[in-house]
């Protein structure tokens, strides 16, 4: 810690500490625990069968389909968006990087209607998802369905690897791959080779922060996913359970959320090693 | 000749970085592209790599026009200006790079690698990282690096700007000399005269993406041909008028003439060496003297006008307020697009280089 002479200055840091235990404690650890705790309150036994449960099971499988999938579609363009904000010049690029922030700025809950407007029955999509039915024999619908719940979960989620990457991929300017070229590497070989170690953990922190937000969210999936057990998610589960207010189904409501806590732990921890590791490896 | 620029133009935006830029580089030469910052050079030696290209001309190379070929496939080296070493990887990895790329056989990656590394002296350092190395040691790496794939053509950006003061004229020896050993056509960036002077073989002077003038160090600091490249080369005066000046009186009016340090000399009233020319001296007062290491400069105001003289440490001392004998040898006259030297008509007869 830095040294200070005067009397003020050593007193300030302990109010700071004392301010942020406080706060830390009562936002964060508190709340948590009583999860822990209401959700063994009557039992192993009650805490199993709670998520065990077939819609408990079909949610933890929704959450991981929309996670696996918004993840990697994420990823994809995110390394995609970033490269090309980073590596080239051109017109509208100032217009091109706020619009990927605009899911950090609108409300999810507004995503989700958006795509019930853009997909629905009376949307201006829907046509074009019948016709691509009829043609392949599929039933795909966007709405109130598995597909419906990926996509408002890509949409919250989006922005996550992209910011992440480009203040990285911005210091490192591009003298090293204009060197590869020079040298006579292709695209792929520059990033694999050039480009890839630069930014291996950020990428991997962006994708642990996407990952963590896509099985925590809320609002977008609540608008376009009404069917429990076929197409909620761990979060909306939990809301019906707490919802359906008889006292079993609220203990059922605080095992389920462990489950939760538990995913979101386990990604603060590799969160903290990637950092750990990232900044290791820079120094 | 092996590298060509041909009527070679390129804007960004309204910024002209090059108009109507030809010239040609012969095989085996060591070339300096000098100028001010921002005059476009960078740029230059970028659309010789194919990093930029020309809006309008051709890029010629080995008498093939290689407009239409990308920089991965014109097989030229590049020692970028910060080196831009791969970070990641090591000493090694970073020479072997271009080699690997070309999927060369793996003994044969090594042999040339090791080559490499004895020929820039980096024995024992395969295995560092560019960030364990000093300035000196990445400027190495950077140029085996670019020698690795065995180029026609190397080319330089600013290839010591990285470096300290101290280290870089010892930079400067070594690399003109590893060029040489190596036989290579190269072509560097600098804005530095004393760099091109020392260093290159040719030297191109831009200016505001104009090609000023192309010769050899000693044909450019002698026969400038226009009055930037008069300027910039050396430290020089640009004077309105110094037709009043002793033994200048028939210099065309109206032209601006350049006076270096080097044609003036300044001397006390006494001195023996110089008595014969005497008559062809004005007085000048010294308003300032500064130190320049190995010898002093002195400011005197001639007639209102003020010159500057360089005098060696070895000559009698001299204080701010003396008053000087001050004689010019000779003057550059600007002409359009061209500079004549004019000599001071009173020593006319008298063998000057004699003194």
């Amino acid at each position: 810690m830095e040294k200070h002479n005067n009397s003020e200055g050593k007193f300030v840091p302990y109010l700071l500490i004392g301010i942020s235990v406080l706060f830390f404690l009562v936002m964060l650890v508190f709340p948590l625990a009583e999860v822990i705790y209401r959700s063994l309150k009557d039992g192993i036994e009650v805490y199993k069968s709670a998520l065990a449960a077939s819609n408990t099971l079909s949610a933890l499988w929704v959450t991981l389909i929309a996670t696996v999938i918004a993840l990697v579609v994420n990823t994809f363009f995110g390394l995609c968006a970033s490269w090309l904000l980073t590596k080239f010049e051109f017109r509208g690029k100032q217009v091109l990087s706020t619009l990927i922030d605009i899911p950090f700025s609108i409300s999810p809950v507004i995503a989700g209607l958006a795509f019930i407007m853009t997909f629905g029955r009376v949307g201006w999509a829907k046509p074009i998802i019948d016709w691509f039915n009829g043609v392949f024999g599929t039933d795909i619908s966007f709405v109130f369905s598995v597909p419906g719940v990926v996509l408002a979960t890509i949409f919250v989620t989006f922005p996550f690897v992209s910011r992440e990457l480009l203040p990285v991929m911005q210091a490192q300017g591009s003298a090293e791959e204009e060197a590869a070229a020079m040298m006579g590497a292709r695209g792929f070989v520059i990033f694999r080779r050039v480009t890839f170690p630069h930014i291996k953990w950020a990428l991997l922190y962006g994708m642990i922060l996407c990952a963590a937000r896509a099985f925590g969210e809320f609002g977008a999936v609540y608008a376009v996913s009404k069917a429990r057990g076929k197409t909620f998610t761990l979060p909306l589960e939990i809301d019906a359970l707490y919802m359906a207010g008889s006292s079993d189904s609220i203990t059922q409501a605080f095992a389920v959320s462990s489950l939760l806590v538990l995913m979101a732990i386990i990604m603060l921890v590799l969160k903290q090693i990637v950092e750990y590791r990232g900044k290791v490896m820079e120094e | 000749m092996y590298v060509e620029m041909k009527h070679i133009n390129k804007n960004f935006g309204s910024f002209e970085a090059a108009k109507d830029i030809d010239f040609g580089v012969e095989q085996g030469r060591m070339v300096a592209l000098l100028g001010p910052s921002g005059s476009g050079k960078t740029t230059i030696l970028r659309m010789i790599a194919g990093l930029e290209q020309q809006d309008s001309g051709d890029v010629v190379i080995e008498g093939k026009v290689v407009n239409d070929i990308s920089a991965r496939d014109r097989g030229i080296g590049f020692v970028f200006q910060n080196y831009a070493l791969f970070r990641y990887m090591t000493v090694y990895e970073n020479i072997a790079f271009g080699l690997r790329v070309k999927k060369e056989d793996k003994r044969k990656i090594d042999d040339r690698v090791k080559e490499l590394v004895k020929l820039v002296g980096l024995e024992g350092m395969e295995k560092r990282y560019p960030d364990q190395l000093s300035g000196g040691q990445r400027q190495r790496v950077a140029f085996a690096r670019a020698l690795a794939p065995n180029p026609q053509l190397l080319l330089l950006d600013e290839p010591f700007a990285a470096i300290d003061a101290k280290v870089r004229k010892e930079l400067r020896g070594w690399l003109k000399e590893m060029i040489s050993k190596v036989g290579i056509t190269s072509i560097f960036v600098t804005h530095d005269q004393e760099e091109a002077v020392e260093v290159a073989d040719d030297i191109i002077i831009i200016n505001e993406g104009r090609l000023e003038q192309m010769g050899t160090p000693v044909e450019i600091y002698k026969k400038p041909k226009t009055s930037f490249v008069a300027q910039f080369i050396g430290t020089s005066a640009v004077l309105d008028d110094f037709s009043g000046f002793k033994g200048f009186e028939n210099l065309p009016k109206g032209r601006q003439a350049i006076v270096r340090p080097e044609f003036v000399e300044a001397f006390k009233s006494d001195n023996e060496k110089f008595k014969s020319l005497m008559h062809a001296t004005e007085t000048g007062i010294i308003t300032n003297i500064a130190f320049r290491g190995s010898y002093q400069e002195l400011i005197l105001k001639v007639n209102g006008i003020s010159l500057t003289a360089n005098r060696s440490l070895e000559r009698r001392s001299v204080k701010v307020g003396e008053q000087m004998c001050v004689l010019v040898y000779r003057v550059y006259v600007l002409a359009d697009g061209d500079t004549e030297i004019h000599k001071n008509q009173l020593l006319k007869g008298i063998d000057i280089e004699a003194l």
